[in-house]
């Protein structure tokens, strides 16, 4: 009994020891990311072909998310909101919930499943076919050439996709209530122009995305760059990424709300 | 160091962790010559690679390439260096995202500030010299398994390097692929006065086109000659490595304990 207890506890703390080298690995790659982002300055080419795979081709699952998010806001608040009179103001609950919260969280989770994953397979089978070895035997750093302007896509995508969530959101919410219910229109903008505050809830939210931006493409990167070059290694850290984004994501959106919105009607 | 000695290698070791690779290794490759570099799986040919292109560290000894020790430079000082060599990998590893032509002008765009006019003049007689020049336009998908390693091979010889390393060149290919592959060896070596270093297990290809064979076992250098003092040795390893002869020096049989006793029947017939 002794014996399974201490295997156990061994177990606990090479698990614990193996998750801090991890941390510190990864941290140490991250500031090499930084550091090594002088080429994707120079050659800025370079981030505008990887923006179009991570910004661009998720714009379809972030558009048609965000209209499908905004309707059902939409509906639910007006269920709620006309009980009590006030379906007026269910343009400001579509506005706010989607600027402040749903925008940059869902975007940054439905961004971290379809590019973020993407990212990973890609520089993990990069990796496993030895091209990022090929690279560096060419003298040419592959972190410098493959890993930043990847990392740097992701970061200036993000914020934009999250704006096109929140775009799309109010858009559905106004379809459902305006045009479907039939809630008043003018109310209905008047409300949400008065209620939205360009600093607390639009810099706050865009802040939001920005963190949530580098979270995940710092993730994709080196969960790809650390991945074992085999079949399962690369699977394995596919679905890391989007587990440890999804995860990070949320934390993160509590300790900035705390922040951000701390004594703010 | 010799003047026309390109790599020398001089007690070289190596360890992954606690497990010996190499154990003191000596050798010495001249320039212009094609070098076999044979031995078992796992017996370290690949690990002599990355030492002698810097990827790793020895742990004893030095290789020195072109009158400099690898494992002392810089970072900037071994990436100088390494754009005087190309490395061919087993499968090509060519860059899956890019065009065989710009497979081929990668190292030329990111090293050099030719015009792409010059640039495509290049690429396309690099791609000539394999017999590729009317595939530039293909992506690596679209390729056969010889077609990406003589792609590959054009990419490696883009900047008109020293030496060429070639990981498993022959591994998986169709006969006609295997002797182009053998023959391009061959005569890129002595157009272009290069020196080639080729890790192989296929001993009848490689013997047609070499000057000179090490044998790796152990980690250390078992054998080596040229292919006719190969062919004729009685050492018992070359000989069995050379005629792929079951059992030898190298055993059938992986170690165990005695067959009667894994089967239990000791009791029975003692």
């Amino acid at each position: 009994m002794p014996k399974r207890i201490v295997a156990s506890i061994q177990h606990i703390g090479h698990r614990v020891i193996e998750s801090i080298w991890r941390l510190g690995r990864a941290t140490r790659f991250f500031i090499l990311v930084l550091l090594k982002s002088g080429t994707s300055l120079r050659r800025f080419g370079l981030v505008i072909r990887e923006l179009y795979f991570t910004g661009v081709l998720s714009l379809i699952i972030i558009v048609v998310s965000g209209l499908f998010v905004g309707m059902v806001l939409g509906l639910q608040g007006y269920e709620t909101l006309q009980k009590y009179g006030s379906e007026s103001a269910v343009g400001t609950l579509v506005a706010l919930s989607l600027v402040r919260e749903l925008g940059p969280v869902v975007a940054a989770l439905l961004f971290a499943s379809r590019a973020g994953s993407a990212i990973t397979a890609e520089i993990g089978l990069m990796k496993a076919t030895e091209q990022l070895a090929a690279m560096g035997l060419m003298a040419v750093d592959p972190i410098a050439r493959v890993v930043a302007p990847r990392f740097w896509s992701g970061v200036i995508s993000m914020p934009f996709l999250a704006a096109m969530f929140s775009v799309m959101g109010v858009f559905g919410g106004y379809l459902v209530t305006v045009v479907f219910i039939g809630v008043d229109e003018g109310s209905f903008w008047s409300q949400m122009q008065s209620a939205v505050d360009f600093r607390f809830d639009i810099l706050n939210g865009f802040i939001k995305s920005c963190f949530f931006g580098v979270a995940v493409t710092a993730i994709a990167v080196f969960e790809g760059y650390d991945a074992p070059p085999t079949a399962e290694g690369v699977s394995g850290a596919t679905t890391r990424t989007v587990v440890t984004s999804s995860l990070v994501i949320l934390g993160l959106d509590f300790i900035l709300t705390a922040f951000m919105f701390r004594g703010v009607s | 160091m010799p003047p026309d000695t390109l790599i020398e290698a001089k007690s070289l070791g190596f360890s992954y962790d606690t497990r010996p690779i190499l154990k003191g290794v000596d050798m010495t490759m001249s320039r212009g010559k094609v070098i076999a570099i044979m031995g078992g799986s796992g017996s370290g040919k690949t690990t002599l690679l990355r030492l002698i292109s810097g990827e790793i560290q020895p742990t004893s000894g030095y290789v020195k390439f072109a009158g400099e020790v690898v494992h002392e430079l810089n970072r900037d000082a071994l990436f100088k260096l390494r754009r005087k060599m190309g490395m061919l990998f087993q499968f090509g590893a060519l860059f899956t995202d890019l065009s065989v032509f710009d497979n081929v002008a990668f190292q030329m765009r990111e090293h050099t500030n030719l015009p792409e006019s010059m640039i495509r003049d290049l690429v396309l007689m690099k791609l000539h010299a394999v017999g590729l020049r009317g595939a530039h336009h293909l992506m690596p998908n679209q390729l056969s398994g010889g077609m990406a390693r003589r792609v590959a091979l054009a990419r490696s010889i883009a900047l008109d390097p020293m030496l060429i390393m070639y990981d498993e060149p022959f591994t998986g290919l169709d006969p006609i692929s295997l002797s182009v592959i053998g023959n391009l060896i061959r005569r890129l070596t002595d157009t272009l006065g290069i020196t080639s270093i080729v890790v192989t297990h296929d001993v009848q290809e490689s013997l047609k086109i070499v000057d000179y064979v090490y044998f790796i076992a152990d980690g250390v250098i078992a054998a080596q000659g040229t292919p006719k003092e190969v062919r004729d040795s009685v050492a018992p390893f070359v000989h069995q490595f050379v005629h792929g002869e079951e059992d030898g020096p190298v055993p059938f049989h992986y170690p165990a304990q005695a067959y009667k006793k894994d089967l239990n029947l000791e009791d029975t017939f003692a």
